[in-house]
């Protein structure tokens, strides 16, 4: 049985009424939708950006293996794709010996300038500078690598690196945990607002069954109702996450350029999708599921 | 043998034909266990005019909502315009609902739509076009006279006029059946009166009208078949009955 056209057109009608007809309720329904999508947006961008800061430090987590001063270039080259072929390595760079000086130079700032003086005496041999595939796996490379008896000794932060992987993963397992409970608070919240406006509402649908509607028929506005009641909660907290985004993102750029934020686009349209969506399937959902107990007339 | 069983087999034909409404042994018992009704036969056919009556609690309210599969009985069967009301399915309800107008004791009006609104819902879970709706809505409205209230809402109407509009409602659909719970109850013996004259012309239309009521003048001087309940039984059934309580 499929609905008429005028009937459907009527239901949307219905569902945008109803809005108005519950003034108050629509209004404190939005405003729980609002706050609620406020929250898991700023917190989802927020997590994103801990995430992708903490990536960018685990990817910067090197291995240097010093080559022994008594290998030849063919030697060194044959070592090198050695390493290469290993499946655990991302990535193999040959670094000679003047430039693993500069770049210590470099790395001391303006203290390094006394250190141009020994530049005859040059400490660093020649170096292989070695990623994992995985920075967790960090460890077993470097250990792997100075098993290699073409390599005299291997460096990488050693202590801070496991200390950070403990750091990272309690941050993202916190940072899920939290969204996860947000989102269920969310539900929560929002259908049980969407309850007691439907309490208020169970003489309509009494009424509405005695007078012959179908289950349908009675349910469809309400259908509508929670759609637009997703998507009108959604509009402020997106334009807020948006606007706000992007300001915040110029001023550090240009004020805290040391602190790298994630491009805005397209991170905030992917997190007002999130968030429409979200609040869509929330606001159908909480309608449908407290319209479902009322219609046994 | 076979004259005895054609004979069975056209008395069932006819019976369904001729009873729009049809208990048997009918008994309601709320949860509470309060015994509403107890052996109830009545059978009402087409185009007939019933009252019923009884003191307050007697179970007439009780007996329209058997009617319209508000109520499912205890115990006995009920047919309404040919369906056995225990065969209908919760998907059927609506259909059957839709051939019985009722005019309830307590209104059941939308509080939050317009008089309207609430007429023209009726018609538009029949998914009658639009252009027939407000010509339907503004017809009834003008059979109750108060075409000039279209716009009010519930709250802003007096007890006679929201029955009126729970009246118009009722009829727009053009039911097979019209149910009426004390349609007179709030209203002046004028007012009353005129809304006696409305359901009689339905009925003369040939739509079967069943109207509980406490009403003695009315039942006295407007004489019809009156069923008589009391305690939840049928004291009395009778064509062109009085209304024979003191009220
Ligand atoms: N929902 C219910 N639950 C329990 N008992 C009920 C319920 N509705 C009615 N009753 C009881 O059933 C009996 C019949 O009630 P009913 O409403 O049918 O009376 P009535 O004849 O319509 O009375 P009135 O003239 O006052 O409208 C009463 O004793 C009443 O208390
Ligand atoms: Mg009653």
């Amino acid at each position: 049985m499929a609905m008429k056209r005028r009937t459907f057109a009527r239901h949307m009608r219905e569902g945008l009424k109803n809005i108005g007809r519950n003034g108050w309720m629509s209004f404190a329904t939005i405003s729980a939708v609002t706050m609620l999508l406020f929250v898991i947006g700023s917190f989802s961008v927020l997590m994103l950006n801990a995430n992708s800061f903490i990536s960018a430090i685990e990817n910067e987590v090197e291995i240097r293996a010093f080559l022994e001063l008594d290998t030849d270039s063919d030697e060194q080259q044959n070592v090198m794709q050695e390493i290469a072929n290993a499946s655990e390595v991302e990535e193999v760079r040959y670094l000679d010996r003047e430039e693993g000086l500069d770049q210590f130079i470099d790395s001391l700032g303006s203290e390094g300038e006394v250190y141009e003086s020994i530049r005859d005496e040059n400490p660093f041999n020649d170096a292989l500078v070695i990623q994992a595939s995985d920075p967790e796996l960090t460890e077993n490379v470097a250990a792997e690598v100075n098993r290699l008896e073409e390599i005299e000794t291997v460096e990488y932060g050693a202590s801070i690196l496991t200390q950070l992987f403990t750091v990272t993963n309690y941050v993202r397992i916190i940072g899920g945990v939290f969204i996860l409970g947000m989102l269920f608070t969310t539900i929560f919240l929002i259908s049980n607002t969407i309850k007691l406006t439907i309490i208020s509402r169970r003489d309509e649908i009494q009424i509405m069954k005695l007078v012959g509607a179908t289950n349908r028929f009675v349910r469809f506005p309400f259908f509508i109702e929670g759609l637009l009641i997703g998507i009108i909660g959604a509009i402020t907290p997106i334009a807020i996450l948006v606007t706000g985004y992007v300001y915040l993102y110029e001023f550090l750029s240009t004020q805290m350029p040391f602190i790298t934020m994630l491009e805005p686009f397209p991170l905030v349209w992917q997190v007002s999708a999130l968030l429409i969506g979200l609040s869509i399937i929330v606001g159908i959902w909480g309608s449908q599921m407290s319209v479902r107990k009322f219609l046994q007339v | 043998m076979r004259i005895l069983s054609l004979s069975l087999i056209i008395w069932i034909f006819s019976m369904d034909v001729r009873f729009l409404i049809d208990m048997k042994r009918v008994r309601k018992s709320y949860p509470n266990r309060v015994q509403a009704l107890n052996n109830i036969n009545v059978h009402i056919g087409k185009e007939e005019f019933v009252y019923v009556v009884g003191p307050s609690g007697a179970g007439k309210t009780t007996f329209i909502k058997l009617i319209i599969r508000e109520l499912k009985p205890s115990e006995g069967s009920i047919h309404v315009n040919g369906t056995n009301l225990g065969d209908l399915t919760e998907k059927e309800i609506p259909y059957l609902r839709r051939k019985i107008g009722v005019v309830f004791q307590d209104f059941k009006l939308f509080p939050k739509m317009s008089v309207y609104e609430n007429i023209a819902f009726a018609l538009e879970v029949i998914e009658a076009p639009a252009n027939r709706i407000k010509e339907r809505v503004m017809e009834v409205l003008d059979i109750v006279h108060l075409k000039d209230k279209a716009r009010f809402y519930p709250s802003e109407l007096s007890g006679g006029e929201m029955q009126r509009i729970a009246i118009a409602r009722a009829i727009v659909n053009h039911p097979a059946i019209l149910i009426a719970d004390e349609p007179t109850g709030n209203l002046d013996p004028e007012t009353a009166w005129s809304i006696m004259g409305i359901l009689e012309e339905i009925n003369n239309r040939g739509t079967t009208v069943v109207m509980a009521t406490h009403n003695s003048h009315i039942v006295n001087n407007l004489r019809k078949r009156v069923i008589a309940i009391d305690d939840g039984r049928v004291v009395r059934d009778e064509w062109r009955g009085a209304y024979g309580y003191e009220a």
